[in-house]
């Protein structure tokens, strides 16, 4: 079969695993995440099928991103090791229920918190690891004169199923009294390929995630990312509900992120922060005598130092992904550290 | 007398395990209890893992607003409709694209399956050629053949190719006039039916007079007449009430008009040449089952290759034909379904999507496989009946 053909057998797959699954567990509490996955000896981490900066494989087949690197520094934390991490790749559609059924342990896709999601669907979300917003993208070449997203009344929208995109999207227009022609796909590179090959006028998502897209399209200066952001976007990665071990060790990964950028721990200089006599950071380095902040997640001492080596702080991970080390260029904008006038705030370790 | 009476009451003498009765009655009742009994448990299981998981299950979220648009809406669809009506609008869009599908497939399959018996040899290797691609292509690469065709040949809407009739085609689709149907436009339909009505009349009459004097009747010519004639005299007669509504350009798209869009117009020819392969070799099959001998007595009797071909084979085709020919129906409605590859709104893609917006998968999986059941055993049904009716009647 093809290669599409093998997708849609595995969407419908997933689906019915996913009934199968729930029909078929045992009714008996199961054991609990940590040490499941502890036993397989790594951790199953929900993916993208590719978006640039948060979760693509590299040419060497290797995933790379934000979303990519929060799951090797659970890893870190939980192995002190930042490659025990498998990835599965998914699409919008396919995410929760790969989390419900127990196929993946953490859900690492750019995916929006949302109320519902959080109480509806059987997952509980760690934190933001990226505010984002939802924007629009043309092509000025073929559409000069378009430079608002208030302009695009009657136009052709290219977006993915199953997203709070595709829900803001309509009340969007509807708020403005607009018209549009939804185009819709299941998969990304279908939404990239509809767009680049001219079937729809504007293409959305999140910001971020336009200005991954728009390098991958054949001439990607023709095409301008509109200024108007239209929705609040929360990314971040999600658990499965009712295990809270395994939850807080997710939380708590992503608050040393952000502990060791503000208090200046960097992927270089943590061995010799080992050896500092500042309070604050021999907590967070598990280096204060008696200090047991990282068994009390059930894990170890040195889990921060282990989470650092791996992927560095959190603003070395933005910057390689997204950031200036990266094609996106993205500046840190809200997603600076609350210090520097960001949105980015780590309660303490303590 | 005797004798038989022992040897009849002899199985149960034994043991009551050797009675094949009580034997059978035993099996029967154990499968049907086991059967019920994991059903219970499968259900039981899936509601207590749910409520465990602290998932929402029920299907109360039918009625709350969906949100999110479709792009194609047989039915009044806006996002502040329900979830329910946003399947129903799926389930239309699969209905719309199996229906128009099987009409062209089966007027593609059997121009082909006979074209396959051609005298001419051009026609038939060109037959024969079609059925061998299509039938060995999986259809999804032909639906990407087609939607891939559409989207890279044609030009961008501010340069659409203009056809006859204010007709346009370009990326975004096949632009058509609209008839816009004026005061007084009824007549043409009561004219139109009163016509149907006629014609079936005269060929009633016509067969009855054949049966009793032999003499024949021009009912095909006589009806064509009827039912085009009698609606452009009604149209005439009102005045010429029709308008039509054509395509104009605006900033981004084609506006007015009748629009087809590309996923549809890729499905439906994907589908259907895919299908008509298929038909074509039923159909071929179907020719040459009915015995060269009746042939031959039909032009002893006199008739000439035409009517032989129209009253002699088809109809005896038709009876080897139909059963295989529902198959494939069943088959093209449910390939129907690959629709989400390119972005056609069928069932299941906004089943999809609903499922994804509510994260009641179990719900969502359930309501399709309802609904995919239920059309493939209408569609079986209508077939049974034609069937019903072909089948030969012996006297």
């Amino acid at each position: 079969m093809t290669e599409k053909g093998l997708w849609v057998m595995k969407h419908i797959a997933i689906g019915i695993l996913g009934v199968a699954a729930l029909g078929f567990m045992a009714s008996a509490a199961s054991a609990g995440t940590l040490d499941t996955v502890k036993q397989k000896g790594f951790i199953q981490c929900g993916v993208s099928t590719g978006l640039a900066g948060f979760s693509a494989p590299d040419d060497k087949g290797e995933w790379k991103g934000i979303d990519a690197d929060f799951c090797r520094a659970v890893a870190a934390a939980v192995f002190g090791d930042g490659s025990k991490v498998k990835f599965t790749p998914l699409s919008a559609k396919e995410r929760f229920t790969a989390l419900q059924s127990g196929e993946i342990d953490i859900l690492s896709r750019n995916t929006t918190w949302t109320s519902n999601r959080d109480s509806a669907l059987g997952l509980d979300f760690v934190g933001i690891t990226y505010y984002d917003g939802q924007g629009f993208m043309i092509n000025a070449k073929k559409l000069p004169g378009v430079n608002s997203a208030l302009q695009l009344s009657g136009a052709a929208v290219c977006v993915q199923s199953g997203t709070t995109t595709e829900l803001n999207l309509a009340d969007y227009f509807k708020k403005n009294k607009m018209e549009y022609n939804p185009v819709v796909f299941e998969k990304l590179e279908e939404v990239n390929a509809a767009y680049d090959a001219g079937r729809c006028d504007a293409y959305t998502t999140d910001q971020s995630g336009l200005y991954g897209i728009r390098l991958t399209l054949s001439s990607p200066a023709d095409h301008v990312v509109l200024p108007e952001i239209i929705s609040k976007e929360p990314l971040g990665p999600a658990v499965r509900q009712g295990d809270d071990q395994w939850a807080h060790i997710a939380r708590w990964t992503y608050f040393a992120l952000l502990n060791a950028e503000e208090a200046g721990i960097t992927q270089a200089n943590v061995d010799e922060m080992k050896t500092s006599t500042d309070p604050n950071i021999q907590r967070i380095l598990g280096t204060e005598p008696d200090g047991k902040y990282g068994a009390d997640l059930g894990l170890s001492n040195d889990w921060v130092v282990n989470i650092v080596k791996a992927v560095g702080n959190y603003g070395e991970m933005f910057e390689r992904n997204v950031g200036a080390g990266s094609p996106l260029k993205i500046a840190r904008g809200i997603n600076a550290l609350w210090t520097k006038g960001g949105l980015q705030y780590g309660p303490p370790i303590r | 007398m005797a004798s038989q009476e022992i040897l009849r009451e002899e199985p149960s003498r034994g043991s009551f395990i050797n009675d094949p009765r009580i034997r059978s009655l035993f099996f029967q009742t154990l499968v049907v209890v086991l059967l019920f009994s994991s059903i219970w448990w499968i259900v039981h299981n899936v509601i207590e893992n749910l409520q465990r998981l602290h998932i929402a299950s029920g299907f109360g979220f039918l009625r709350s607003r969906a949100g999110f648009d479709i792009s194609d809406t047989p039915i009044a669809y806006t996002s502040d409709s329900t979830y329910f009506r946003a399947l129903v609008v799926g389930l239309l869009n699969t209905i719309i694209v199996a229906v128009a599908g099987i009409v062209l497939a089966t007027i593609v399959g059997f121009t082909i399956g006979i074209g396959r018996l051609s005298q001419n040899w051009l026609i038939r290797k060109i037959c024969t050629v079609y059925v061998e691609i299509f039938r060995n292509i999986p259809p999804l690469l032909v639906i990407f053949f087609w939607y891939s065709g559409v989207l890279a040949v044609l030009p961008p809407p501010r340069e659409s190719i203009h056809l006859p009739f204010g007709s346009f085609l370009n990326q975004r689709g096949f632009y058509l006039p609209r008839a816009v149907w004026g005061d007084g436009s009824w007549l043409i339909g009561v004219a139109l039916l009163l016509a149907i009505a006629m014609a079936w009349f005269v060929a009633h009459r016509a067969r009855q007079r054949q049966k009793a004097t032999g003499q024949q009747f021009p009912v095909f010519w006589t009806s064509l007449a009827l039912i085009v004639g009698l609606p452009v005299l009604a149209f005439l007669l009102g005045g010429m009430p029709l308008t039509f509504d054509f395509p104009k350009q605006s900033t981004f798209n084609l506006t007015g008009g009748f629009w087809i869009k590309p996923e549809f117009l890729s499905l439906l020819l994907a589908l259907s040449f895919y299908t008509a392969a298929f038909i074509a070799e039923i159909v071929r099959a179907g020719i040459r089952g009915v015995s060269k001998g009746q042939t031959e007595a039909a032009a002893a009797l006199g008739l000439r290759s035409g009517p032989i071909l129209r009253l002699v084979v088809i109809p005896q085709a038709m009876r080897i034909v139909i059963p295989p020919l529902t198959s494939q129906y069943l088959n093209l409605t449910k390939n129907s379904s690959l629709a989400i590859a390119i972005g056609y709104p069928d069932l299941t893609a906004t089943a999809g999507t609903v499922l994804n917006q509510t994260g009641q998968a179990v719900e969502g999986v359930f309501i399709m496989m309802i609904a995919y059941l239920v059309l493939s055993l209408v569609t079986s049904l209508v077939m049974n009946i034609v069937n019903a009716r072909m089948a030969l009647v012996e006297r």
